[in-house]
């Protein structure tokens, strides 16, 4: 094949390998991804629409897809960037990279992903692929990690950073904001976009074990160490003890929180709403409102 | 990653074949062309970029990266 870029080949085998590994103890992990996917799902349960055709991109253990089933859809495709998770999906399934997607055209009335965007190098460059993929009037329903998750963790290892190795390296938040997204969807052609998020808080006992459960979710790369080399043990010791110091709740475990994107917009057609121009109404607003309509004096257009 | 033969013959039996409405819209991720299906390699061959893509357990691998070069392409 053709290298494009060997630093991006690389960083997708890393996160192939990530995910790989995580597809092999999955079902002790795969909290966060059950929680959104129900999230998700209830989302879709406000779209008053059969979907025949979905796609669920970046299927883990099929969190999301056997909810698409449950709910009605006919056919649901899984694709996972790890043959582990590909393979234990119960239905049709391939493995894909979100980068380089194998669809023809208008292959999707559904696109729905939970927890997989966020990994991608060039976010605007999938959105578009998958609109691509999608039929007219067709939906993207995604949600994606936000760069204020793991605030707590992220602040702990600056600060252990900065004690024990004297500087900070780049960092670079792989992260997509809140306030980019609905303007990436429109510039990947979608209609009606959609972008909102929320908060989910979860405890752990200590840090140590937020980090072991971050590698175990094939996440450890995405959010803590994807910059230039990864922290000493040293450390990473440190940051656990500033994280117990600085982020502790009465109850005495800690505080971990993460920023949930939703995307949301449809493949544009003919059929959607759209506004009118300016003047081009037929009906009248002191009519619809039952008032008596008054004039201030002024006429619109060339006297 | 563990190599293919590596892992136990699939157990489950609708892993045999790959689901054909798949096979319908599935093309090149390279070149966005069009595949050919070898059932008997378990291939799935993308003549433009001159690539086969294996199929594992039912599962093709759309990844370049996991494509066999084919020797004849022009």
């Amino acid at each position: 094949m053709s290298a494009p870029d060997s630093l991006l080949v690389f960083d997708r085998t890393t996160v192939r390998r990530h995910r790989e590994r995580a597809s092999r103890q999955w079902t002790t992990r795969n909290f966060l991804k059950d929680e959104v996917a129900g999230r998700l799902a209830e989302r879709l349960d406000d779209v008053r629409r059969p979907f025949a055709r979905a796609l669920d991109l970046g299927c883990h253990g099929d969190e999301l897809g056997r909810r698409l089933v449950a709910r009605g859809t006919e056919w649901v495709v899984r694709a996972d960037l790890a043959l582990g998770f590909a393979r234990a999906a119960d239905g049709p399934a391939l493995v894909a990279d979100e980068e380089a997607l194998p669809f023809a055209p208008a292959s999707f009335d559904l696109v729905a992903s939970a927890l997989d965007l966020h990994w991608v190098n060039d976010l605007p460059g999938a959105l578009i692929q998958i609109r691509r993929i999608l039929r007219p009037d067709g939906l993207l329903c995604a949600a994606l990690l936000g760069g204020a998750s793991l605030w707590q963790l992220r602040a702990a290892l600056t600060q252990a950073e900065s004690e024990i190795e004297g500087g900070l390296s780049a960092r670079v938040s792989p992260f997509a904001d809140l306030r980019d997204a609905a303007g990436l969807l429109q510039r990947a052609g979608f209609a009606l976009p959609v972008a909102d998020s929320e908060t989910i808080d979860v405890e752990y006992p200590d840090a140590l074990a937020l980090m072991r459960d971050l590698t175990g979710m094939g996440e450890s790369n995405a959010i803590v160490a994807r910059r230039r080399g990864f922290a000493r043990r040293a450390t990473l010791l440190r940051a656990a003890e500033i994280y117990g110091e600085r982020f502790r709740l009465p109850s005495g475990r800690l505080a971990a929180s993460f920023e949930v994107i939703y995307l949301h917009g449809w493949s544009p057609d003919a059929t959607q709403p759209r506004p009118l121009r300016p003047g081009a109404a037929r009906a009248r607003l002191a009519d619809a409102l039952g008032a008596i309509e008054h004039g201030a004096g002024e006429r619109a257009g060339p006297a | 990653m563990a190599p293919p033969s590596s892992s136990p013959p699939d157990t489950a039996p609708r892993r045999a074949g790959i689901d054909p409405k798949l096979l319908e819209i599935l093309v090149c991720p390279v070149t966005h062309g069009p595949l050919e299906y070898d059932a008997a390699a378990g291939e799935l061959l993308s003549r433009k970029a001159g690539l086969a893509y294996p199929i594992r357990d039912g599962i093709p691998i759309m990844l370049a990266g996991e494509a066999r070069q084919l020797q004849d392409t022009p």
